[in-house]
């Protein structure tokens, strides 16, 4: 089979290009019925982003939001292709984020050069959050519990647990003169202080987005390349064909979820390490985020990079509407449609894709039909009698009744 | 969900046990009520926690039980036709800017109606992308609880950002709704301040109940026997049902399964935005940002932890929002007291097991009576936090003990489309 099929291409392309327009329609509308120029709107958020006033320290920042919000995607994307919901990345990363960033800064560490400090949190943060997403899978597993509720309750667990730890009394300090509480600061050997990527800017782009380039190629390779991969995408599609064909459906739910939870784990580490050097109360939500940009991006590794992309922009660039007196929540009314449009226009095209296939089996099962039923010589003889009772056949959109459509086609003409 | 096929060896094995449901005498019941109110007592006279009984508390649990009710209501509604409804929050979301604009423009009664109009536009949505456009539930019901956090904000900037007192986030004040008192009960007050031994549990429950109480709690109480009636008395309901059990076999009767659907999810939609708009009206009497506070999730969880039935519901309801009101009246103190009341349960449920010869059972009860005590007796408080993830924590405990005896419905949450059996 060819890789490129063009006919499978263009609903790909096309379905996310649909949402946006979409998208970009309803809030136009909204904005014109509030009485604001909608093409005002757009054209300050494109020149915030990329103009030549502030367009590189923004630019920068929509790289470094992009980072957290792939991780993020790239976590609930890994749960996705086997049909599993993890709704739990915001407590997942919370609860890592806040062990991680607690013993980084713990002072019986302190020997630790600063490199080796800076693996020990990552990885701190993967076994937490995959820890937390374990037990939902082991509910799952062994109770029978939906993990979309499991993790759902995780979240606000994880929520308390995290605000009962994060106090000046345990984990938690006071920052001279501040009311803010948060992590002791990390020592500066373990920060990572980020490059500049455009010239003429102090802003810097999070060193994290290599690790967040290093996951998407992992999971591109997991996923695509190796017999655990090609498991777990089989058991998405076809749960009962994978079992059959022995995949144990324990063991991949439970390591589907921990994989999931371990990269939520890191989803937070970006601006903990790159920014913040401390861990704070603000650890961003970003569960129902990645959800939103890991259906955008179709669950590919690339389509998520566009679509965190296109995320952060609008969340980043929304800053001048204020100025203009539009309400900037018009961006969260735009994400909202734009994963409700493309959800929808993903279904529609594959309901076309496949009616489009049936017809060609339509097609070719009724010329097979016609050419083994004995048909009586004089309406064979017919001219076009072939051609007319074919396309009959493929107008059908159900498969099961393509191979008598044209039979009894045969009943009515004779 | 595709990964919940692969892990039932049978194709529905677990349903199709029949459900032994244990129907509950009125007499059963009155007596657990009595004995509940006299356990209650009893802690509080040995702890000294007053707020677990007075009436104030008790009315804030009420107040706090009705949106979380009526969330769950409208849970209810969607799953028994078949459709997982995870946009609760986002209807929630649109009721309280619904309740708010509209008590504001149209009075306290227009409020009600656009919160729940507001909801029941979510919930259309809902309908439209799962039941028409088979999207995933889940999918469509996380979209829509973004889409409503960023249509609540752009509205409320719209409309409360120009008004006196209101602004991005927040509305003017709300004219309250009526309340209604019964005669008499209020001059029980005197009662209520001795700390008799049951004479004034009796009285601070009851003056909690029944005085001051909004015309829209009794609303949302009346929904409940409602929703009963319609789901389980009616045609009407037992088609809506089928749709959710059966929805081939329904189609194959002449139910217009679609249709049915339709009604559910916007009667959910609709139940879920009342219960946004009690948020923003009645509750605190005003619109702010992010009110609801994960109250849909919770709405949802009562659902499940009563078994999907109208009475369950209500009952967790009211546990989630007994908890919730308690955090609010010395919270960490008055639930470190119920710790002896969870350990005097757990320790008579124990000795039951063991004189019934559950001898496993019944240790580990008595074990966990232990514990709850050794907490109770080492610990002067129970931190705010973990009083706020009681629901959740109940929630999960429930479905992890209980998973076999829960039942929800054959159909719930897979696609549906006409003739496709």
């Amino acid at each position: 089979m060819k890789r490129w099929d063009l006919r499978r291409a263009i609903p790909v392309v096309l379905a996310p290009l649909g949402a946006l327009l979409l998208a970009a329609a309803v809030s136009s509308i909204a904005l014109m019925i509030s009485g604001k120029d909608p093409f005002a709107a757009f054209s300050a958020m494109f020149d915030y982003a990329f103009g030549p006033n502030s367009g590189k320290d923004v630019t920068t920042e929509i790289l470094n939001k992009a980072t957290a919000y792939y991780l993020a995607a790239l976590a609930v994307a890994i749960g996705f292709r086997m049909g599993l919901f993890n709704i739990g990345v915001d407590g997942q990363s919370r609860l890592a984020t806040l062990a991680a960033g607690a013993l980084g800064a713990a002072s019986f560490l302190s020997f630790m050069p600063g490199f080796l400090k800076i693996v020990l949190i990552v990885l701190v943060a993967m076994a937490v959050g995959a820890a937390w997403a374990g037990v939902a899978a082991l509910l799952k597993v062994y109770r029978g519990v939906s993990e979309v509720i499991s993790t759902i309750m995780l979240n606000f667990i994880g929520g308390a647990i995290f605000a009962y730890l994060l106090t000046t009394d345990r984990l938690g300090v006071k920052a001279p003169g501040g009311e803010i509480v948060s992590t002791p600061i990390l020592p500066s050997d373990s920060w990572l202080n980020g490059f500049v990527l455009f010239p003429g800017t102090s802003n810097r782009v999070f060193d994290f987005i290599f690790v967040a380039i290093a996951m998407g190629i992992a999971y591109w390779f997991l996923l695509g390349r190796t017999r655990f991969g090609f498991d777990l995408r089989a058991s998405g599609m076809n749960p009962s064909a994978a079992v059959a064909s022995g995949v144990n459906a324990k063991r991949m739910v439970i390591t589907t979820m921990l994989l999931s939870g371990g990269v939520a784990g890191l989803v937070a580490l970006p601006e903990v390490l790159g920014r913040d050097h401390a861990v704070t109360t603000s650890v961003p939500a970003l569960g129902f985020t990645g959800i939103a940009i890991a259906l955008l991006g179709r669950n590919s590794p690339i389509g998520i990079a566009l679509a965190s992309l296109l995320w952060a922009f609008l969340d980043v660039s929304n800053l001048p509407l204020d100025l203009l007196d539009i309400p900037k929540e018009i961006v969260t009314i735009m994400q909202g449609v734009t994963v409700l449009a493309v959800v929808v226009a993903y279904e529609l095209a594959a309901r076309i894709s496949r009616r489009q296939q049936q017809r060609r089996v339509g097609v070719a099962t009724g010329e097979a039909a016609i050419m083994t039923l004995e048909i009586p010589a004089e309406i064979a003889a017919k001219p076009g009698v072939k051609a007319v009772s074919a396309e009959e056949g493929s107008d059908s959109s159900e498969p099961s009744s393509t191979p008598d459509g044209p039979g009894r086609h045969r009943e009515e003409r004779a | 969900m595709t990964a919940d096929t692969m892990l039932t060896p049978t194709p529905g094995g677990a349903t199709t046990a029949p459900a032994k449901a244990r129907r509950w005498s009125w007499p059963v019941i009155l007596l657990l009520v009595a004995a509940g109110l006299v356990g209650f007592a009893a802690v509080r006279v040995l702890t000294g926690a007053d707020d677990i009984t007075s009436s104030g508390a008790i009315r804030a649990a009420l107040a706090a039980a009705v949106p979380i009710g009526l969330a769950g209501l409208g849970g209810l509604w969607a799953e028994r036709a078949g459709v997982i409804n995870i946009g609760l929050e986002g209807m929630m979301i649109l009721g309280t800017w619904g309740g708010a604009w509209g008590a504001l423009t149209f009075g306290v009664w227009g409020g009600i109606l656009v919160g729940a109009l507001a909801g029941a536009l979510g919930g259309l949505l809902h309908a439209l992308a799962t039941v028409t456009f088979n999207v995933d539930h889940i999918v469509s019901g996380v979209a829509i609880n973004i889409l409503a956090f960023g249509l609540a904000r752009f509205l409320s900037s719209l409309t409360f950002a120009n008004m006196q007192g209101g602004g991005d986030t927040q509305s003017p004040n709300v004219q309250s709704l009526p309340t209604i008192s019964v005669p008499g009960v209020s001059a029980l007050d005197g009662l209520e301040r001795r700390h008799w031994f049951v004479l004034s549990d009796i009285t601070g429950v009851l003056r909690g109940l029944m005085t001051n109480v909004s015309v829209l709690t009794l609303i949302a109480l009346a929904l409940v026997p409602i929703t009963y009636y319609v789901l389980w008395r009616t045609a009407f309901g037992l088609r809506l049902r089928s749709c959710g059990e059966n929805p081939h076999a329904a189609e194959t009767l002449g139910v217009n399964v679609y249709r049915y659907k339709y009604y559910a999810v916007v009667v959910s939609g609709a139940l879920a935005g009342l219960g946004g708009a009690f948020l923003s009206m009645v509750a605190s009497s005003i619109y702010r940002e992010s009110q609801t506070a994960g109250r849909g999730f919770i709405g949802l969880a009562t659902m499940i932890f009563g078994n999907w039935r109208p009475g369950g519901l209500a009952a967790g309801a009211l546990l989630f929002g007994y908890t919730d009101a308690l955090q609010l009246r010395r919270g960490s103190e008055s639930v470190h007291a119920l710790l002896l009341l969870i350990s005097a349960v757990l320790l008579a449920v124990g000795i039951w097991q063991l004189v019934r010869g559950r001898r496993v059972a019944g240790a580990v009860s008595i074990g966990l009576a232990a514990l709850v005590a050794v907490w109770y007796f080492t610990t002067d408080a129970i931190p705010v936090e973990f009083v706020q993830a009681t629901p959740y924590v109940t929630t999960l405990v429930v479905l992890a003990l209980a998973s076999q005896r829960l039942r929800p419905p054959a159909a719930d949450g897979q696609p549906y489309r006409r003739g496709d059996s």
